[in-house]
Protein backbone atom coordinates (compact mmCIF):
# COMPACT_ATOMS: atom_id res chain seq x y z
CA UNK A 1 0.00 0.00 0.00
CA UNK A 2 1.30 3.21 -0.57
CA UNK A 3 2.89 6.23 1.75
CA UNK A 4 1.17 9.44 2.15
CA UNK A 5 3.39 12.46 2.92
CA UNK A 6 1.67 15.63 4.60
CA UNK A 7 3.34 18.82 2.69
CA UNK A 8 4.14 22.03 4.55
CA UNK A 9 4.67 25.07 2.15
CA UNK A 10 3.82 28.33 2.00
CA UNK A 11 1.73 28.11 -1.28
CA UNK A 12 4.52 28.76 -3.51
CA UNK A 13 6.96 25.85 -2.32
CA UNK A 14 7.79 22.91 -0.48
CA UNK A 15 9.32 23.13 2.89
CA UNK A 16 12.97 21.89 3.38
CA UNK A 17 11.87 19.83 6.21
CA UNK A 18 8.82 17.37 3.79
CA UNK A 19 12.11 16.47 1.91
CA UNK A 20 13.63 14.90 4.91
CA UNK A 21 10.40 13.32 5.88
CA UNK A 22 10.07 11.91 2.04
CA UNK A 23 13.50 10.62 3.11
CA UNK A 24 11.73 8.31 5.77
CA UNK A 25 8.98 7.59 3.59
CA UNK A 26 11.49 6.07 0.74
CA UNK A 27 13.41 4.14 3.71
CA UNK A 28 9.87 2.40 4.58
CA UNK A 29 9.63 1.68 1.11
CA UNK A 30 6.56 1.78 -1.22
CA UNK A 31 4.61 4.31 -3.55
CA UNK A 32 4.83 7.69 -2.00
CA UNK A 33 1.73 10.65 -2.33
CA UNK A 34 2.21 14.30 -1.25
CA UNK A 35 -0.46 15.58 -0.16
CA UNK A 36 -1.27 19.45 -0.44
CA UNK A 37 -3.18 21.42 1.89
CA UNK A 38 -3.67 24.78 1.43
CA UNK A 39 -5.73 27.97 -0.36
CA UNK A 40 -3.97 29.13 -4.00
CA UNK A 41 -1.33 26.44 -3.39
CA UNK A 42 -1.11 25.31 -7.08
CA UNK A 43 2.37 25.89 -7.37
CA UNK A 44 3.79 24.50 -3.86
CA UNK A 45 1.96 21.37 -5.32
CA UNK A 46 3.86 21.62 -8.97
CA UNK A 47 6.84 21.99 -6.95
CA UNK A 48 6.03 18.77 -4.98
CA UNK A 49 5.55 17.34 -8.34
CA UNK A 50 9.57 17.71 -9.07
CA UNK A 51 10.63 16.24 -5.83
CA UNK A 52 12.22 12.87 -6.41
CA UNK A 53 10.36 9.66 -5.28
CA UNK A 54 7.34 11.45 -5.33
CA UNK A 55 4.79 9.44 -7.55
CA UNK A 56 1.84 11.44 -7.57
CA UNK A 57 0.25 14.68 -5.43
CA UNK A 58 -2.83 15.30 -4.29
CA UNK A 59 -4.14 18.81 -3.43
CA UNK A 60 -6.97 20.13 -1.66
CA UNK A 61 -7.59 23.93 -2.36
CA UNK A 62 -9.92 25.67 -0.79
CA UNK A 63 -10.44 28.89 1.11
CA UNK A 64 -10.98 27.13 4.89
CA UNK A 65 -6.88 25.38 4.45
CA UNK A 66 -5.27 29.44 4.05
CA UNK A 67 -4.39 29.41 7.47
CA UNK A 68 -3.02 25.59 7.97
CA UNK A 69 -5.28 25.16 11.26
CA UNK A 70 -5.27 21.70 12.23
CA UNK A 71 -9.04 21.05 12.73
CA UNK A 72 -9.32 21.55 9.36
CA UNK A 73 -6.20 19.87 8.06
CA UNK A 74 -6.77 16.74 9.89
CA UNK A 75 -10.19 15.97 9.19
CA UNK A 76 -9.17 16.04 5.53
CA UNK A 77 -6.13 13.59 6.05
CA UNK A 78 -8.61 11.45 7.95
CA UNK A 79 -11.03 11.56 4.97
CA UNK A 80 -8.18 10.20 2.76
CA UNK A 81 -6.39 8.04 4.89
CA UNK A 82 -8.08 4.45 3.59
CA UNK A 83 -5.91 2.86 1.45
CA UNK A 84 -2.23 3.94 3.12
CA UNK A 85 -0.11 2.14 5.29
CA UNK A 86 1.67 5.03 6.53
CA UNK A 87 0.99 8.64 6.73
CA UNK A 88 3.72 10.71 7.61
CA UNK A 89 4.68 14.84 8.58
CA UNK A 90 7.58 16.46 9.61
CA UNK A 91 7.97 17.33 13.41
CA UNK A 92 7.49 20.43 12.90
CA UNK A 93 5.16 22.32 14.82
CA UNK A 94 2.50 22.31 12.08
CA UNK A 95 3.53 17.84 12.14
CA UNK A 96 2.92 18.26 15.78
CA UNK A 97 -0.11 19.89 15.78
CA UNK A 98 -2.29 18.05 13.33
CA UNK A 99 -0.61 14.53 13.19
CA UNK A 100 -2.19 12.77 16.73
CA UNK A 101 -5.61 14.33 15.78
CA UNK A 102 -5.47 12.83 12.94
CA UNK A 103 -4.25 9.32 14.97
CA UNK A 104 -7.26 9.97 16.84
CA UNK A 105 -9.72 10.22 14.56
CA UNK A 106 -8.32 7.24 12.97
CA UNK A 107 -8.53 5.37 16.49
CA UNK A 108 -4.52 4.64 15.71
CA UNK A 109 -1.32 5.30 18.25
CA UNK A 110 0.78 8.06 16.84
CA UNK A 111 4.69 7.47 16.73
CA UNK A 112 6.51 10.68 17.17
CA UNK A 113 9.30 12.07 15.93
CA UNK A 114 11.15 8.74 14.51
CA UNK A 115 14.97 9.12 13.76
CA UNK A 116 14.92 5.62 11.93
CA UNK A 117 13.30 2.96 10.12
CA UNK A 118 13.99 -0.65 11.22
CA UNK A 119 11.09 -2.20 9.00
CA UNK A 120 7.44 -1.25 8.08
CA UNK A 121 5.96 -1.51 11.20
CA UNK A 122 9.17 -0.78 13.61
CA UNK A 123 10.30 2.63 14.29
CA UNK A 124 13.68 4.51 16.66
CA UNK A 125 12.65 7.25 18.33
CA UNK A 126 14.21 8.99 20.96
CA UNK A 127 13.08 9.57 24.74
CA UNK A 128 13.83 11.60 27.65
CA UNK A 129 15.11 14.36 25.55
CA UNK A 130 16.95 12.04 23.53
CA UNK A 131 19.08 10.04 26.38
CA UNK A 132 17.62 6.91 25.67
CA UNK A 133 16.58 5.69 22.01
CA UNK A 134 13.76 3.17 21.91
CA UNK A 135 12.79 0.92 19.53
CA UNK A 136 8.75 0.99 18.83
CA UNK A 137 6.80 -1.52 16.60
CA UNK A 138 3.17 -0.63 15.52
CA UNK A 139 0.46 -3.09 15.32
CA UNK A 140 -1.94 -0.38 14.01
CA UNK A 141 -3.16 -1.00 10.46
CA UNK A 142 -2.22 2.35 9.70
CA UNK A 143 1.06 4.09 10.94
CA UNK A 144 0.74 7.60 11.65
CA UNK A 145 4.39 8.99 11.95
CA UNK A 146 5.72 12.35 12.63
CA UNK A 147 9.75 12.24 11.39
CA UNK A 148 12.56 14.28 13.40
CA UNK A 149 14.03 15.86 10.12
CA UNK A 150 17.61 16.01 11.12
CA UNK A 151 17.01 12.09 11.41
CA UNK A 152 16.99 11.67 7.67
CA UNK A 153 19.12 12.97 4.84
CA UNK A 154 16.49 15.27 2.23
CA UNK A 155 15.84 13.69 -0.97
CA UNK A 156 16.16 15.31 -4.14
CA UNK A 157 14.17 18.72 -4.63
CA UNK A 158 14.29 17.53 -8.30
CA UNK A 159 14.16 14.71 -10.83
CA UNK A 160 10.55 13.56 -10.17
CA UNK A 161 8.11 14.05 -12.44
CA UNK A 162 4.29 13.42 -10.77
CA UNK A 163 1.02 13.47 -11.46
CA UNK A 164 -0.93 16.05 -9.58
CA UNK A 165 -4.78 15.37 -8.68
CA UNK A 166 -7.28 17.81 -7.37
CA UNK A 167 -9.26 16.17 -4.31
CA UNK A 168 -12.53 17.10 -2.83
CA UNK A 169 -11.85 19.66 0.36
CA UNK A 170 -13.30 18.16 3.49
CA UNK A 171 -16.40 20.48 5.06
CA UNK A 172 -14.78 23.47 7.25
CA UNK A 173 -15.43 22.63 10.59
CA UNK A 174 -15.18 26.13 11.61
CA UNK A 175 -13.83 25.78 14.93
CA UNK A 176 -10.33 28.16 14.76
CA UNK A 177 -10.42 31.60 13.32
CA UNK A 178 -6.76 32.70 12.65
CA UNK A 179 -6.46 36.48 14.18
CA UNK A 180 -2.97 37.08 13.01
CA UNK A 181 1.10 36.19 13.13
CA UNK A 182 3.40 37.82 14.08
CA UNK A 183 6.50 36.24 11.99
CA UNK A 184 10.23 36.51 12.46
CA UNK A 185 11.17 38.36 9.13
CA UNK A 186 14.66 36.89 8.69
CA UNK A 187 17.29 37.16 5.70
CA UNK A 188 19.19 34.21 7.03
CA UNK A 189 19.06 30.65 7.09
CA UNK A 190 15.89 28.46 8.34
CA UNK A 191 17.37 27.49 11.73
CA UNK A 192 15.99 23.73 11.59
CA UNK A 193 17.97 23.29 7.76
CA UNK A 194 21.08 25.64 7.95
CA UNK A 195 24.57 24.18 7.30
CA UNK A 196 26.06 26.20 10.17
CA UNK A 197 24.46 27.88 13.73
CA UNK A 198 25.20 30.10 15.77
CA UNK A 199 23.93 30.07 19.12
CA UNK A 200 23.73 32.44 22.39
CA UNK A 201 22.80 31.92 25.83
CA UNK A 202 22.13 33.45 29.29
CA UNK A 203 26.36 34.31 29.27
CA UNK A 204 25.14 36.93 26.42
CA UNK A 205 23.79 39.08 29.53
CA UNK A 206 20.96 40.64 27.47
CA UNK A 207 19.43 40.84 23.85
CA UNK A 208 21.01 44.08 22.73
CA UNK A 209 24.82 41.97 23.40
CA UNK A 210 23.22 38.65 21.93
CA UNK A 211 22.63 40.71 18.63
CA UNK A 212 25.54 43.24 18.46
CA UNK A 213 28.16 40.25 18.99
CA UNK A 214 26.23 37.38 17.32
CA UNK A 215 24.64 38.96 14.05
CA UNK A 216 28.49 39.74 12.77
CA UNK A 217 29.28 36.53 13.55
CA UNK A 218 26.29 34.96 11.49
CA UNK A 219 26.70 36.93 9.02
CA UNK A 220 30.31 36.04 7.92
CA UNK A 221 29.21 32.66 8.39
CA UNK A 222 26.55 32.47 6.39
CA UNK A 223 24.82 30.99 9.63
CA UNK A 224 20.78 30.90 11.10
CA UNK A 225 20.91 32.16 15.06
CA UNK A 226 19.93 30.05 17.39
CA UNK A 227 19.46 30.43 21.10
CA UNK A 228 19.32 28.55 24.61
CA UNK A 229 15.87 28.38 26.71
CA UNK A 230 17.23 31.04 28.91
CA UNK A 231 18.02 33.31 26.67
CA UNK A 232 14.31 33.27 25.28
CA UNK A 233 12.84 33.14 28.41
CA UNK A 234 14.89 36.45 29.21
CA UNK A 235 13.65 38.24 26.18
CA UNK A 236 16.63 38.64 24.18
CA UNK A 237 14.91 36.71 21.05
CA UNK A 238 12.03 34.99 20.03
CA UNK A 239 10.48 31.72 21.10
CA UNK A 240 11.34 30.52 17.18
CA UNK A 241 15.08 30.93 17.96
CA UNK A 242 15.04 28.21 20.92
CA UNK A 243 16.95 24.93 20.36
CA UNK A 244 16.14 22.03 22.72
CA UNK A 245 14.18 18.97 23.68
CA UNK A 246 10.78 21.28 23.40
CA UNK A 247 11.81 23.91 20.71
CA UNK A 248 13.97 23.31 17.37
CA UNK A 249 15.75 20.20 16.86
CA UNK A 250 19.44 20.76 14.86
CA UNK A 251 21.85 18.91 13.68
CA UNK A 252 24.43 21.22 11.28
CA UNK A 253 27.40 20.73 10.08
CA UNK A 254 28.74 23.30 12.39
CA UNK A 255 27.49 24.60 15.63
CA UNK A 256 28.88 27.07 17.70
CA UNK A 257 27.33 27.93 20.98
CA UNK A 258 28.37 30.75 22.79
CA UNK A 259 27.28 31.59 26.19
CA UNK A 260 25.49 28.30 26.61
CA UNK A 261 26.39 26.02 29.61
CA UNK A 262 24.43 23.09 28.08
CA UNK A 263 21.50 21.66 30.21
CA UNK A 264 20.77 18.28 29.25
CA UNK A 265 17.34 20.08 27.42
CA UNK A 266 19.38 22.41 25.36
CA UNK A 267 21.82 19.46 24.41
CA UNK A 268 18.73 16.85 22.95
CA UNK A 269 18.50 19.95 20.52
CA UNK A 270 21.80 20.23 18.97
CA UNK A 271 23.95 17.02 19.72
CA UNK A 272 24.05 15.45 16.75
CA UNK A 273 25.61 18.66 15.53
CA UNK A 274 28.51 17.54 12.82
CA UNK A 275 31.27 19.93 14.84
CA UNK A 276 29.98 21.36 18.04
CA UNK A 277 31.98 24.51 19.37
CA UNK A 278 31.50 26.07 22.56
CA UNK A 279 32.97 29.54 24.15
CA UNK A 280 32.32 29.67 27.60
CA UNK A 281 34.24 31.29 30.74
CA UNK A 282 33.27 28.48 32.96
CA UNK A 283 35.28 25.90 32.33
CA UNK A 284 33.11 23.17 34.40
CA UNK A 285 30.04 24.29 32.07
CA UNK A 286 28.80 20.86 30.67
CA UNK A 287 29.18 22.22 27.04
CA UNK A 288 32.41 21.40 26.36
CA UNK A 289 31.49 17.38 27.26
CA UNK A 290 29.79 17.59 23.85
CA UNK A 291 32.15 20.29 22.42
CA UNK A 292 34.94 19.45 19.68
CA UNK A 293 36.13 22.63 20.25
CA UNK A 294 36.36 24.47 23.42
CA UNK A 295 37.42 27.45 24.19
CA UNK A 296 37.49 29.08 28.08
CA UNK A 297 37.45 32.51 27.46
CA UNK A 298 35.26 35.60 27.95
CA UNK A 299 32.98 35.33 25.38
CA UNK A 300 32.97 39.48 24.62
CA UNK A 301 36.56 39.35 24.33
CA UNK A 302 36.55 36.06 21.69
CA UNK A 303 33.20 36.65 19.60
CA UNK A 304 34.98 39.79 18.40
CA UNK A 305 37.89 38.43 17.61
CA UNK A 306 36.70 35.28 16.23
CA UNK A 307 34.57 37.19 13.71
CA UNK A 308 37.38 39.90 12.95
CA UNK A 309 39.60 36.62 12.44
CA UNK A 310 37.09 35.07 9.91
CA UNK A 311 38.38 38.05 7.79
CA UNK B 1 -16.83 27.79 34.42
CA UNK B 2 -15.15 24.78 35.13
CA UNK B 3 -10.91 24.42 34.10
CA UNK B 4 -9.88 20.20 33.75
CA UNK B 5 -6.09 20.04 34.20
CA UNK B 6 -4.68 16.74 33.31
CA UNK B 7 -1.05 16.17 35.20
CA UNK B 8 1.45 13.59 34.63
CA UNK B 9 4.12 12.33 37.14
CA UNK B 10 7.54 11.99 35.20
CA UNK B 11 11.03 11.30 36.17
CA UNK B 12 12.61 14.84 37.65
CA UNK B 13 13.70 17.30 34.65
CA UNK B 14 17.05 17.33 36.81
CA UNK B 15 17.17 13.53 36.71
CA UNK B 16 19.64 12.08 33.89
CA UNK B 17 18.08 8.76 33.14
CA UNK B 18 20.23 5.28 32.57
CA UNK B 19 18.86 2.26 30.53
CA UNK B 20 18.69 -0.69 32.14
CA UNK B 21 20.87 -3.15 31.53
CA UNK B 22 18.71 -5.17 29.71
CA UNK B 23 17.63 -3.16 27.13
CA UNK B 24 14.01 -3.11 28.31
CA UNK B 25 13.68 0.50 29.31
CA UNK B 26 15.32 3.19 31.55
CA UNK B 27 15.30 3.01 35.39
CA UNK B 28 13.17 4.72 37.10
CA UNK B 29 13.81 2.79 40.95
CA UNK B 30 14.27 5.39 43.27
CA UNK B 31 14.65 8.15 40.74
CA UNK B 32 12.89 12.04 41.89
CA UNK B 33 9.61 11.61 40.35
CA UNK B 34 7.32 15.12 40.06
CA UNK B 35 5.16 16.77 38.29
CA UNK B 36 5.85 17.29 34.74
CA UNK B 37 7.39 21.09 33.68
CA UNK B 38 4.27 21.66 31.19
CA UNK B 39 1.71 20.49 33.37
CA UNK B 40 2.72 22.21 36.26
CA UNK B 41 2.66 25.47 33.90
CA UNK B 42 -1.29 24.74 32.52
CA UNK B 43 -2.18 23.93 36.59
CA UNK B 44 -0.86 27.57 37.27
CA UNK B 45 -2.75 29.30 34.14
CA UNK B 46 -5.74 27.27 35.27
CA UNK B 47 -5.43 28.39 38.76
CA UNK B 48 -4.57 32.43 37.53
CA UNK B 49 -7.65 32.29 35.59
CA UNK B 50 -9.84 31.42 38.78
CA UNK B 51 -8.45 33.62 40.69
CA UNK B 52 -8.73 36.18 37.92
CA UNK B 53 -12.89 35.14 38.55
CA UNK B 54 -12.90 33.69 35.14
CA UNK B 55 -12.84 29.66 36.68
CA UNK B 56 -14.75 28.61 39.15
CA UNK B 57 -13.12 25.48 39.77
CA UNK B 58 -9.85 23.37 38.72
CA UNK B 59 -10.35 19.70 38.68
CA UNK B 60 -6.75 17.95 38.57
CA UNK B 61 -6.81 14.86 36.95
CA UNK B 62 -3.96 11.85 36.56
CA UNK B 63 -3.83 8.78 35.11
CA UNK B 64 -1.18 6.17 36.26
CA UNK B 65 -0.10 4.26 39.44
CA UNK B 66 -1.01 5.23 42.95
CA UNK B 67 1.89 7.15 43.30
CA UNK B 68 0.26 9.61 40.71
CA UNK B 69 -1.72 11.07 44.28
CA UNK B 70 1.49 12.72 45.24
CA UNK B 71 1.29 14.63 41.50
CA UNK B 72 -2.62 15.69 41.94
CA UNK B 73 -1.55 17.09 46.30
CA UNK B 74 1.29 19.11 44.21
CA UNK B 75 -1.65 20.49 41.81
CA UNK B 76 -3.71 20.71 44.55
CA UNK B 77 -1.17 22.90 46.78
CA UNK B 78 -0.44 25.27 43.63
CA UNK B 79 -4.32 25.84 43.66
CA UNK B 80 -6.71 22.90 41.98
CA UNK B 81 -9.60 22.49 44.19
CA UNK B 82 -9.85 18.76 43.38
CA UNK B 83 -8.38 15.71 42.00
CA UNK B 84 -9.29 12.89 40.43
CA UNK B 85 -6.89 9.58 39.94
CA UNK B 86 -7.61 7.20 36.94
CA UNK B 87 -5.29 4.52 38.54
CA UNK B 88 -3.82 1.59 36.88
CA UNK B 89 -0.57 -0.37 36.30
CA UNK B 90 -0.71 -1.02 33.15
CA UNK B 91 1.33 0.92 30.62
CA UNK B 92 -0.57 3.99 29.82
CA UNK B 93 -0.17 6.09 26.42
CA UNK B 94 -1.35 8.97 24.73
CA UNK B 95 -4.43 7.77 22.79
CA UNK B 96 -5.43 5.74 26.18
CA UNK B 97 -5.04 8.69 27.99
CA UNK B 98 -7.00 10.74 25.87
CA UNK B 99 -9.61 8.12 25.82
CA UNK B 100 -9.97 8.35 29.64
CA UNK B 101 -9.51 12.45 29.91
CA UNK B 102 -12.49 12.19 27.14
CA UNK B 103 -14.89 10.50 29.71
CA UNK B 104 -14.37 12.70 32.18
CA UNK B 105 -14.41 15.73 30.16
CA UNK B 106 -18.00 14.41 29.18
CA UNK B 107 -19.38 13.30 32.62
CA UNK B 108 -17.66 16.78 34.39
CA UNK B 109 -18.66 19.76 31.26
CA UNK B 110 -15.33 21.73 31.55
CA UNK B 111 -15.27 24.87 29.29
CA UNK B 112 -11.81 24.46 28.96
CA UNK B 113 -9.07 21.83 29.38
CA UNK B 114 -5.25 22.41 29.74
CA UNK B 115 -2.65 20.66 29.37
CA UNK B 116 1.15 20.66 29.03
CA UNK B 117 2.34 20.04 25.54
CA UNK B 118 4.65 17.10 26.07
CA UNK B 119 5.66 15.10 28.52
CA UNK B 120 9.00 15.08 29.07
CA UNK B 121 9.81 11.17 29.35
CA UNK B 122 8.53 9.93 26.06
CA UNK B 123 8.27 13.12 24.52
CA UNK B 124 5.42 12.16 22.56
CA UNK B 125 3.94 15.40 22.03
CA UNK B 126 0.25 13.98 21.10
CA UNK B 127 -2.63 13.73 24.34
CA UNK B 128 -4.18 17.17 23.91
CA UNK B 129 -4.63 16.92 20.27
CA UNK B 130 -5.64 13.82 20.62
CA UNK B 131 -8.19 14.69 22.94
CA UNK B 132 -9.28 17.76 21.00
CA UNK B 133 -10.26 14.87 18.32
CA UNK B 134 -12.11 12.69 19.80
CA UNK B 135 -14.37 15.67 21.39
CA UNK B 136 -14.63 17.60 18.51
CA UNK B 137 -13.72 20.16 19.94
CA UNK B 138 -11.12 23.28 18.87
CA UNK B 139 -7.39 22.92 19.84
CA UNK B 140 -4.43 25.29 20.42
CA UNK B 141 -1.37 24.26 21.02
CA UNK B 142 1.67 25.40 22.35
CA UNK B 143 -0.05 28.54 23.89
CA UNK B 144 1.75 31.39 25.32
CA UNK B 145 -1.14 33.22 26.08
CA UNK B 146 -4.20 32.59 26.70
CA UNK B 147 -7.50 34.82 27.08
CA UNK B 148 -11.14 34.25 27.93
CA UNK B 149 -13.62 36.19 26.77
CA UNK B 150 -17.77 35.82 25.99
CA UNK B 151 -16.96 32.95 25.72
CA UNK B 152 -14.42 32.37 23.58
CA UNK B 153 -10.27 32.00 24.10
CA UNK B 154 -7.97 34.18 22.65
CA UNK B 155 -4.60 32.04 22.34
CA UNK B 156 -1.01 32.88 21.46
CA UNK B 157 0.55 29.91 20.06
CA UNK B 158 4.39 29.60 19.50
CA UNK B 159 4.62 28.36 15.97
CA UNK B 160 8.08 27.58 14.01
CA UNK B 161 8.01 30.96 12.52
CA UNK B 162 7.17 32.98 15.63
CA UNK B 163 3.92 33.28 16.95
CA UNK B 164 0.28 32.98 15.73
CA UNK B 165 -3.28 34.11 17.70
CA UNK B 166 -6.03 32.20 17.47
CA UNK B 167 -9.89 32.33 18.52
CA UNK B 168 -12.08 29.97 19.09
CA UNK B 169 -15.42 29.29 20.86
CA UNK B 170 -15.41 27.16 24.46
CA UNK B 171 -15.40 24.66 25.16
CA UNK B 172 -11.79 23.91 23.62
CA UNK B 173 -8.31 22.25 24.37
CA UNK B 174 -4.97 24.28 25.22
CA UNK B 175 -1.73 22.85 25.48
CA UNK B 176 1.12 24.96 27.52
CA UNK B 177 4.74 26.01 25.74
CA UNK B 178 7.49 27.39 27.85
CA UNK B 179 6.72 30.91 28.17
CA UNK B 180 2.65 31.00 29.04
CA UNK B 181 3.62 31.49 33.00
CA UNK B 182 6.03 30.63 35.65
CA UNK B 183 4.57 28.50 37.76
CA UNK B 184 4.47 29.58 41.66
CA UNK B 185 6.28 27.23 44.55
CA UNK B 186 3.39 25.76 46.40
CA UNK B 187 3.62 27.08 49.94
CA UNK B 188 3.74 25.17 53.05
CA UNK B 189 0.36 26.30 54.46
CA UNK B 190 -1.34 25.37 50.81
CA UNK B 191 0.59 22.15 50.69
CA UNK B 192 -0.75 21.20 53.90
CA UNK B 193 -4.65 22.57 52.88
CA UNK B 194 -3.86 20.55 49.79
CA UNK B 195 -4.08 17.31 51.89
CA UNK B 196 -7.55 17.96 53.39
CA UNK B 197 -8.86 18.45 49.32
CA UNK B 198 -11.23 15.63 47.98
CA UNK B 199 -9.23 12.94 45.99
CA UNK B 200 -11.58 11.09 44.02
CA UNK B 201 -9.91 7.16 42.37
CA UNK B 202 -11.81 5.16 39.50
CA UNK B 203 -10.34 3.19 37.61
CA UNK B 204 -9.61 2.87 33.50
CA UNK B 205 -12.80 -0.20 33.78
CA UNK B 206 -14.78 2.72 35.88
CA UNK B 207 -14.59 4.53 32.87
CA UNK B 208 -15.36 1.76 30.48
CA UNK B 209 -11.84 2.62 28.67
CA UNK B 210 -9.52 0.06 27.15
CA UNK B 211 -6.31 1.28 27.47
CA UNK B 212 -4.06 -1.52 26.17
CA UNK B 213 -1.19 -0.23 24.48
CA UNK B 214 -0.74 0.36 20.98
CA UNK B 215 2.91 0.20 20.45
CA UNK B 216 5.12 -2.16 22.17
CA UNK B 217 8.60 -1.26 23.43
CA UNK B 218 10.82 -3.79 21.37
CA UNK B 219 14.39 -2.22 23.10
CA UNK B 220 15.70 0.96 24.96
CA UNK B 221 18.98 1.82 24.04
CA UNK B 222 21.21 4.41 25.16
CA UNK B 223 22.12 6.95 22.14
CA UNK B 224 25.54 6.93 20.41
CA UNK B 225 27.91 8.83 23.00
CA UNK B 226 29.27 12.05 22.11
CA UNK B 227 33.04 12.07 23.02
CA UNK B 228 34.21 15.79 24.59
CA UNK B 229 36.91 16.90 22.07
CA UNK B 230 39.89 19.11 22.18
CA UNK B 231 39.64 22.35 24.39
CA UNK B 232 41.72 25.66 22.02
CA UNK B 233 44.17 27.93 23.41
CA UNK B 234 42.96 31.11 21.59
CA UNK B 235 40.59 32.40 18.53
CA UNK B 236 43.47 31.82 16.21
CA UNK B 237 43.57 28.07 17.34
CA UNK B 238 39.66 27.39 17.17
CA UNK B 239 40.04 29.20 13.67
CA UNK B 240 42.82 26.94 12.06
CA UNK B 241 41.23 23.72 13.54
CA UNK B 242 37.61 24.56 11.80
CA UNK B 243 39.48 25.46 8.53
CA UNK B 244 42.28 22.69 8.40
CA UNK B 245 41.29 19.52 10.06
CA UNK B 246 37.24 20.10 10.86
CA UNK B 247 36.93 21.76 7.08
CA UNK B 248 33.46 22.89 7.90
CA UNK B 249 34.35 27.13 7.18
Amino acid sequence: MPILVIAEHDNASIKAGTLNTLAAAQAIGGDIDLLVVGSGCGAAAEAGAKIAGVSKVRVADAAHYADGGAENVAALVAANAAGYSHILAAASTFGKNVLPRVAAQLDVAQISDIIGVESADTFRRPIYAGNAIATVQSADAVKVITVRTTGFDAVAETGGSASVEAIDAAADTGLTTLVGRELTKSERPELGAAGIVVSGGRGLGNGENYHSLLEPLADKLGAALGASRAAVDAGYVPNDYQVGQTGKIVAPQLYVAIGISGAIQHLAGMKDSKVIVAINKDEEAPIFQVADYGLVADLFEAVPALTQALG
Amino acid sequence: MKILVPVKRVVDYNVKVRVKADASGVDIANVKMSMNPFDEIAVEEAVRLKEAGVATEVIAVSCGVAQCQETLRTAMAIGADRGILVQTDEELQPLAVAKLLKTLVEKEGPQLVILGKQAIDDDANQTGQMLAALLNLPQATFASKVAIADGKATVTREIDGGLETLSMSLPAIVTTDLRLNEPRYATLPNIMKAKKKPLETVTPADLGVDVAPRLKTLKVEEPPKRSAGIKVADVAELVAKLKNEAKVI
